[in-house]
């Protein structure tokens, strides 16, 4: 009997498809163009950016809000090596990706053929695994283990390139694969004699803490971690990543540590006995210089990847595996120890160390601080918000309340301006229903502001709040502080005028230069359809603190900024 | 110290690549490595000597399970192995010290394989010690081409290093 034979691009269509994608992020281009051809006839929506970095960026906010692997289309050369930044962030975040690249045809492969670009070769460092497919007979297994290494274990991207004869070869198509790799077999179930240690040192521990990240977050483990926080009275600290795991408005919740972080956090982790470190790995931007990090406490790892458990940082138990799954074993044999007097202490460090800033400073212009303040007042307790990278950055991590977790995006690792505006389309097409509010800066927003045009056009409701401070803020405090205040090239000379740019998109554009307007912004903001863009008029010269100066111990703090 | 690793990958395209780019990008040294068959169809085995401390190889082997298409890591040098590296020596060898070569080359269980009016290249086998010894006492002769296939090593006993 003779199998029926399928095109190759319709294997890669009908997989998707069964594989529950709801949403492609994508731009054609010629050696594509049989893919893009047969999705003309699906059902599968497809979203056209327009520019490569943001249909990756999309796919990542989609991702980190859905939990599901974010899918992304682009053809050869060009298209493919404007997602490698876009690619590079989700690799160091962890967000799960399925890139689709067209390549040259097969036999023009390593000719140097127009639009031809190594992509498996470039992306190599940045993917979790490649592919180059060969032959449309192996798309079905390549694409479910694809799948499937996107969205188990450490979640990571993926990248299929296609050659474009291979869109347009046939072949037996069987979608029931049972992806087998040899090489590939996460633990997820924590080692029993390790969970009765961790359970061990909890009970005896004196000033716990514990230190999650965004392991926490693509875990689903925010129920369990809020159990063991309060059932075991242990304060919990957040990185970057890991904001929104544990409700940001608990007494326990000390804030984010490292660089920008609070006070309390950085104390309590150099004076903490023992730190149950929960999908983490140790950067140096949360643990300042390695010899004086927690030098007092012992500490427990639990990690999906073993490659990250002793890294960095000596650990005394090392756990491998699910956060969650280890997290409930914990649970289920936990004997609380006795932290009062450590939660006494923390709240004395609360008291006298607020974060600094917040105030409508009255004549000059506004406080940065404030203006985040205000937006987090104004939103709802399931907006989702995507930042930018720079002092917005961290001024949102400091002041805008997270109380829920997959509602904080950011570029935490790669730390890529432009990530934000791409990354809130893509949470606002993964959560219709929810507000998203995008804290971008006047640097970053231009890095990917042709987005508006993606945004007018699908009618996507998002608040894009520009902290305009007329500079590259982060880059220019450290200027301040560091090069004494010789402020090579980050004044931003030349900014449009975002308000004209905004409607000249067809979005609304609005200016806030004083506390009153910015009241009133926002809340019009949040009842507009469409895309709107509010310039915020800010301090110039507002820096970020507290700051920990790079490789210095964590609590050795520069204090700065106003008080009250 | 030098370790030895024993690394079975999947046969696929680009996984020596993927091998050495680990390495490189993440600041490990390749002293040598080297690359062939095993008995199992579609599975290589990969012997990579690296130079550093215990934690750096035990990032190095952690580092190397992530990658997908390498399916087992273990470290030889922490358990009775036997090791083998050979190397070729082409060596200056005019008629007269042609006889004091050969017996070198004898002493150390070597072969000569080729001879020219002014040549002669000089096979040996064995570990590290001897490949550095017969060196020593050839370079009095000038030595003027050297390749080596860098080290391979399995277990010593009925032990195996398998796939699962
Ligand atoms: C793509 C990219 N280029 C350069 C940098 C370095 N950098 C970090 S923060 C920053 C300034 C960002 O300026 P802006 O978006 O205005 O934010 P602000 O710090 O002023 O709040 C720069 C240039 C970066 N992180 N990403
Ligand atoms: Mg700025």
């Amino acid at each position: 009997m003779k199998k029926k034979m399928t095109k190759g691009s319709a294997m890669i269509i009908s997989a998707l498809q069964k594989e529950g994608v709801e949403i492609v992020f994508g731009y054609p281009g010629g050696a594509v163009l049989p893919l893009y051809d047969q999705l003309y006839d699906s059902t599968l929506r497809h979203l056209l950016v327009r520019h490569e970095q943001a249909a990756a960026h999309a796919a990542d906010g989609y991702a980190r809000v859905t939990g599901k692997p974010g899918v992304v289309f682009a053809t050869s050369g060009p298209g493919a090596t404007n997602l490698v930044t876009g690619i590079a962030n989700a690799y160091m975040d962890s967000v799960p990706l399925v890139l689709i690249t067209g390549q040259v045809p097969s036999g023009f492969i390593g000719t140097d053929a127009f639009q031809e670009a190594d992509i498996t070769g470039i992306t190599l460092p940045v993917t979790k695994h490649n592919y180059l497919v060969k032959n449309a007979r192996q798309l079905p297994g390549i694409l479910s283990e694809a799948f499937y290494l996107a969205s188990t274990g450490r979640r990571g991207p993926v990248l299929i390139d296609v050659p474009k004869d291979v869109f347009d070869q046939e072949a037996h198509f069987d979608y029931n694969v049972e992806c087998e790799i040899p090489g590939y077999n996460p633990t997820y179930e924590g080692h029993a004699g390790q969970i009765s240690r961790a359970v061990k040192e909890i009970r005896d521990a004196k000033r716990p803490v514990i230190f999650g990240g965004g392991g926490l977050i693509r875990s689903g483990s925010s129920a369990a971690l809020e159990e063991l926080a309060d059932r075991a009275k242990i304060p919990v600290i957040l990185s970057l990543m890991g904001l929104g795991a544990y409700p940001g408005d608990r007494s326990l919740f000390l804030g984010m540590p490292g660089m920008h972080g609070s006070i309390t956090a950085n104390y309590a982790l150099s004076e903490a006995d023992l730190i149950i470190a929960t999908g983490v790995r140790f950067d140096d931007r949360v643990t300042g210089k390695l010899d004086s990090f927690a030098s007092n406490a012992r500490i427990i790892h639990i990690d999906i990847d073993p490659a990250e458990i002793g890294k960095n940082v000596k650990i005394d138990v090392p756990i491998v595996g699910d956060v969650k799954m280890v997290l409930e074993s914990i649970l289920k044999k936990l004997q609380p120890g006795d932290t009062a007097e450590w939660l006494k202490q923390i709240e004395n460090w609360q008291r006298q160390n607020p974060m600094p800033g917040g105030l409508k400073s009255s004549g000059s212009a506004m406080k940065p601080q404030y203006v985040i303040r205000e937006i987090s007042r104004l939103c709802d307790e399931n907006t989702i918000v995507a930042t930018d990278v720079g002092q917005h950055q961290m001024w949102t991590a400091q002041h805008f309340m997270v109380r829920k977790p997959c509602s904080f995006l950011t570029s935490g690792g790669l730390g890529t301006m432009g990530y934000g505006f791409p990354a809130s389309i893509g949470a606002k097409l993964a959560a219709p229903d929810q507000k998203v509010v995008c804290i971008t800066g006047d640097g970053s927003f231009q890095m990917n502001i042709q987005e508006l045009a993606t945004a007018v056009n699908n009618h996507l409701d998002i608040t894009i709040a520009i902290i305009n401070n007329g500079y590259l803020g982060m880059v220019r405090q450290w200027q301040d502080i560091f090069y004494d205040k010789r402020y090579a090239h980050t004044l931003m000379e030349g900014n449009p005028d975002f308000v004209k740019l905004a409607e000249a998109y067809g979005a609304k554009g609005m200016r806030a230069c004083d506390a009153k307007e910015a009241t009133a912004a926002i809340e019009q903001a949040m009842q507009e359809k469409g895309p709107v863009v509010i310039d915020f008029t800010v301090e110039p010269e507002e820096n970020v603190y507290p700051m920990v100066a790079p490789n210095r111990a964590i609590n050795d703090i520069i204090i700065g900024g106003d008080h009250s | 110290m030098k370790h030895v690793l024993a690394v079975l990958v999947e046969d696929k395209p680009g996984v020596l690549t993927r091998v050495a780019g680990l390495f490189s990008r993440r600041g490990f040294n390749i002293d040598n490595i080297a690359v062939g068959e095993t008995v199992t169809p579609g599975i290589s085995r990969m012997t990579i000597t690296v130079e550093g401390t215990e934690t750096l190889v035990e990032q190095v082997i952690k580092q190397l399970h992530k990658l997908v298409n390498v399916i087992k890591v273990s470290n030889l040098s922490e358990e009775p192995s036997v090791m083998r590296e050979l190397m070729l020596i082409k060596v200056n060898a005019e008629v007269g010290s042609r006889s004091d070569i050969q017996q070198i080359v004898e002493t150390f269980r070597g072969k000569v394989v080729d001879v020219s009016p002014d040549s002669m290249i000089i096979e040996v086998t064995g570990n590290e010690e001897k490949m550095e010894a017969i060196k020593l006492l050839l370079q009095h002769y000038e030595i003027k081409e050297i390749v080596r296939t860098g080290k391979i090593s399995l277990l010593r006993g009925s032990r195996i290093t398998r796939e699962s």
